[in-house]
C-alpha cells in the first residue's frame, strides 16, 4: 500500500513510519505545518520538523512538509477563541483531528494517489462485522481514541494506526533499537498554539478576546472576587479565581457571561443527574441503551444512555461537563460515537 | 519504496542552478592545493590572492564598476544585508558624531516584492514598503510620495524572484535622484545576472547584489557592488578583509568559481536568453492552452528569459508539486520557509492576488541547462496533475 504518514517529531508517530516501512509499504512522511504565531513550541515548530525529517533520512522515506497554516487559523485557532468569547470550551486538539488531520490532509493524500493515511495516534483500528471500529490503545494510559471519536466510516476505512497494538514503553524501545534520535524525546502535552511562558491558556485568551472583567460570586450571590477575563474561566474550574485561601475547595459550577458572573460552589454542587449534549455522531449506526461515556481525554468512564432529545442519563450523578467539550461513548473499549457537551 | 522517475526535468533554477563546467574546475584545485591563506606574505599565499584580484577584475566587469568597489560576501542574503543595514548604520553614526542638530537621512525604503533578504532588514529598521501594480512593477508615484530628505536608502530589484518582472531602474533612479537627495539607491540583482546586462540596467544604483549560485556559481558566495565614494558600516568585524567592509578569511575556491560562472554569463548570456525565452514562450503557452482557468502572472514581454510564473485556480501549490515531483519536474510555488513548507506569495499579494489564487501559483524557472525535453515533459505531465486535484476538489465539495 502507499500509505502518507502524519509525523510529528515525535516518537510515536516516528515508531509507526518504521512499522509500516517495515512490513513494505511504500511509505511517505509528511509533517504538518499548522502554527506560525507566537508559540513555536508545539507539533510544527521548526525543530520537530526537523526531527521528523532525520527520522524519514534513517528509515530511507521520502519527507514532505504541508503548510496547513490558513485551514488550522480559520478551522482551530479562531474557533477556539470564537468558542470561549460564546461561553465554550472547546477542544482545539479535537478539531484539528476533526478538519485538519482526518479531513484536510485525508483528502490530500487521496488526491496524491495514497491508499491510507496514518498517525502515531494510540488507537487500534477493528474489523467489526463489515466496517471498523476505533479500539482504545492497548497502553490504557496512552490511549487516545477520545480525541478521535469523530472518525466515521469513510475516514476509519483509510486510516492505519500502526501502533496503537504497542505500550509506551514498547514504542521506545522500538525507536532505541532502530536508532532513532527521539527516543527519549518527551509527549507533548500542550495546545500546540498556546505557549506556556506567555502565560499559558489564560494569556492566550486574555490577549485574543480583549479584557472582560467579571466578579465570582457563591451560591448565595456574595461577591468574593474578581477576575481579569470572565471568558478563559471553564465549569469545574479551582484555580485562577483570585479567591484566596479557603476552607474547602471551591470550583465554578457557572459562567454566565450575559452578566459577567462566575459562581463558585463546593464539588457536590457541580453534580448533575444529566448532561445536555449536541453535534452527535456515531462511528456506524446509533447505538441505543447503557454506555460508557467518558467526558476528558484521559478521564475516567461512567455509565449512561444518551436519550433522544440529546441528554446523557447518568446511572449516578457525575460532575457537569464544560459545554463544547467532549462527551464519547464506548462499548467494551470500542468506539461507538461522541458528542459536544451543551 | 518508489521508484524514482526515469526523467528528471530541474525547473527551480531560480532557488539554484547546477554549477557550470567551467567553475566546477577552476574551483576543483583551489582547496587542495592552494590553501593558504590569501592575506599572508608567502609565496603561497600571494598566489591565493592573486585568484581573488583575478576573480574580482572579472566581476568588476560583469557589473560595471572598478575592481575596488566590488566587495565580496557569502551570498546574496548577505549582499542585501550589509547594503541597507551597512547604509543606515553608518547614517547612524553620522549622526551621533554630528549630534542631533544635523537632521541625517535614517529611513531604508524598498519595494514590497523584494526578498526577504531584503525586507526584514528593512521592516527591522523601520522602514517603509512601497506597493507594487498589478503586473508586479514597482508604482512609481507610491515610491516618489514616501520619499524625503530623511531616506538614507532606496532598495529595488532588478528582477523579482517569483515572477521575473524586471524592474524599472532607470526611471527609479530618477525619482530617488528628485525626491530622496540624501540616498543611495540598491538593487538586489540576484535574479537578474543570468539574464540581464546588470552593469547596463542597474547602472544607477550605488548598491548591487549578486549571488553566485544564481547563474552556475557555487553557493555560499556573493558580491555587493559598493560605489567608490560610498561609505558603509561593516556586519562582521575582524581582520579587516574587503576594504574593512567584510572581515573574515576570503572563500577562494567560491570565489573563483563565481567569477568562472561569471564569464560564462558575460560569453553566452544573449545566446541563452534567446534560446531559453523561446523555451520558456512554449512552456507557458503550452500550459495556457491546455490547462483551463490558469492565470499567468506580470507582463511576460517585461520578465526575464528564464521565468515562467502561473496561478492555476483550484488547485493548491503544495499539492501539485508534490505529483509532479513524483512523475520527474522539480519546481517551486512562492518561496519556501526554513522548514520546507511553502509559505503564501508575498509577491502575490502584493500584486492584488486573492490569497486563494496565490495559492495556486507554479513557478517553472529555466536555466541555462534546460532543454526542450524538460519543457515536453512539464508539458505532459502538470495538465495532468491540475485536472486530478480539481477532480478531487469537486468531489470533496460534493461531499
Amino acid at each position: 500500500m502507499r500509505v502518507l504518514v502524519a509525523m510529528s517529531g515525535g516518537v510515536d508517530s516516528s515508531v509507526a513510519a518504521a512499522v509500516l516501512s517495515e512490513e513494505g509499504h511504500d511509505v511517505v512522511g509528511v509533517t504538518l505545518k499548522l502554527w506560525g504565531g507566537e508559540s513555536d513550541t508545539g507539533c510544527c515548530s521548526v525543530s520537530d520538523t526537523e526531527d521528523a525529517r532525520r527520522v524519514a533520512d534513517r528509515l530511507g522515506v521520502q519527507h514532505h512538509v504541508f503548510n496547513f497554516g490558513d485551514a488550522f487559523d480559520k478551522q482551530v485557532v479562531a474557533p477556539y477563541v470564537q468558542g470561549h468569547s460564546a461561553g465554550l470550551t472547546p477542544n482545539p486538539c479535537i478539531e484539528c483531528n476533526r478538519h485538519i488531520k482526518f479531513e484536510k490532509l485525508l483528502m490530500r493524500a487521496e488526491a496524491l494517489g495514497f491508499d491510507a493515511v496514518a498517525t502515531g495516534h494510540h488507537v487500534r483500528l477493528v474489523a467489526v462485522g463489515s466496517g471498523y471500529r476505533l479500539g482504545r490503545g492497548l497502553d490504557a494510559a496512552k490511549d487516545q481514541s477520545y480525541v478521535l471519536y469523530m472518525l466515521g466510516q469513510q475516514q476509519l476505512s483509510r486510516l492505519l494506526f500502526p501502533i496503537g497494538h504497542f505500550t509506551k514503553a514498547e514504542v521506545r524501545q522500538r525507536a532505541e533499537v532502530l536508532g532513532l534520535r527521539n527516543a527519549a524525546k518527551p509527549d507533548s502535552q500542550d495546545v500546540c498554539f498556546v505557549a506556556n511562558r506567555a502565560g499559558g491558556r489564560q494569556g492566550f485568551l486574555e490577549r485574543h478576546l480583549g479584557e472582560s472583567p467579571g466578579v465570582v460570586v457563591d451560591s448565595q450571590g456574595k461577591m468574593l472576587s474578581k477576575v481579569a477575563s470572565v471568558q478563559s474561566v471553564t465549569i469545574g474550574q479551582r484555580r485562577g479565581l483570585n479567591l484566596g485561601g479557603t476552607a474547602e475547595p471551591r470550583y465554578v459550577t457557572d459562567v454566565n457571561l450575559s452578566n459577567a458572573t462566575i459562581t463558585v460552589g463546593c464539588r457536590e454542587d457541580l453534580y448533575t443527574a444529566t448532561q445536555p449534549v449536541e453535534s452527535v455522531v456515531w462511528a456506524d449506526a446509533p447505538v441505543p441503551g447503557v454506555l460508557d461515556v467518558q467526558v476528558s481525554a484521559h478521564g475516567k468512564v461512567a455509565l449512561g444512555t444518551l436519550e433522544e432529545a440529546g441528554i446523557v442519563r447518568w446511572q449516578t450523578p457525575q460532575r457537569r461537563v464544560a459545554p463544547g467539550q467532549a462527551v464519547v461513548f464506548y462499548q467494551d473499549d470500542l468506539l461507538v460515537g461522541g458528542a459536544l457537551a451543551v | 519504496m518508489a521508484e524514482l522517475p526515469a526523467e528528471v526535468a530541474y525547473l527551480d533554477n531560480a532557488a539554484s542552478t547546477p554549477l557550470c563546467q567551467q567553475a566546477a574546475e577552476a574551483m576543483a584545485p583551489l582547496q587542495r592545493d592552494l590553501y593558504a591563506n590569501p592575506t599572508g606574505s608567502h609565496r603561497m599565499a600571494r598566489d591565493s590572492r592573486r585568484r581573488i584580484d583575478d576573480a574580482r577584475d572579472v566581476m568588476a566587469e560583469v557589473l560595471g564598476c572598478e575592481p575596488g568597489e566590488i566587495i565580496f560576501t557569502a551570498g546574496g542574503t548577505e549582499s542585501d544585508n550589509l547594503a541597507i543595514f551597512g547604509r543606515c548604520w553608518h547614517m547612524a553614526d553620522l549622526r551621533g558624531a554630528q549630534g542631533v542638530v544635523s537632521e541625517q537621512a535614517s529611513v531604508p525604503v524598498c519595494s514590497a516584492i523584494e526578498h526577504h533578504a531584503v525586507l526584514e532588514p528593512v521592516e527591522r529598521l523601520g522602514g517603509i514598503m512601497v506597493g507594487v501594480d498589478a503586473s508586479g512593477t514597482i508604482n512609481l508615484d507610491a515610491l516618489a510620495s514616501e520619499l524625503s530628505a530623511n531616506t538614507a536608502i532606496v532598495s529595488v530589484m532588478l528582477a523579482n524572484n517569483e515572477t521575473g518582472m524586471v524592474q524599472p531602474l532607470a526611471q527609479v533612479a530618477e525619482v530617488v535622484r528628485s525626491a530622496a537627495p540624501n540616498a543611495v539607491l540598491h538593487s538586489d540583482a540576484v535574479q537578474a545576472m543570468a539574464w540581464l546586462d546588470v552593469a547596463a540596467q542597474a547602472g544607477d544604483a550605488d548598491l548591487v547584489s549578486v549571488s553566485a549560485h544564481k547563474f552556475g556559481g557555487p553557493k555560499g558566495t556573493g558580491a555587493l557592488m559598493v560605489r567608490n565614494s560610498l561609505e558603509l558600516s561593516p556586519l562582521l568585524l575582524g581582520g579587516g578583509q574587503e576594504r574593512g567592509l567584510r572581515s573574515g578569511t576570503h572563500n577562494v575556491a567560491g570565489i573563483v568559481g563565481m567569477a568562472a560562472a561569471a564569464e560564462v554569463v558575460l560569453q553566452s548570456r544573449a545566446q541563452q536568453v534567446e534560446r531559453v525565452s523561446i523555451l520558456r514562450d512554449r512552456l507557458v503557452d503550452g500550459l495556457l492552452a491546455k490547462v483551463p482557468h490558469t492565470v499567468e502572472t506580470g507582463d511576460r514581454s517585461r520578465k526575464v528569459a528564464g521565468s515562467a510564473h502561473l496561478c492555476f485556480e483550484g488547485v493548491e501549490s503544495e499539492a501539485l508539486l508534490f505529483l509532479i515531483e513524483d512523475v520527474g519536474v522539480y519546481a517551486s510555488a512562492a518561496s519556501s520557509c526554513s522548514s520546507g513548507a511553502q509559505d503564501p506569495s508575498h509577491v502575490l499579494a502584493a500584486m492584488g492576488y486573492s490569497r486563494e489564487l496565490a495559492g495556486g501559483s507554479l513557478r517553472l524557472s529555466l536555466g541555462y541547462e534546460t532543454t526542450q525535453a524538460d519543457v515536453d515533459l512539464a508539458l505532459s505531465v502538470i495538465p495532468d496533475a491540475v485536472a486530478r486535484l480539481r477532480d478531487h476538489a469537486s468531489d470533496a465539495l460534493a461531499m
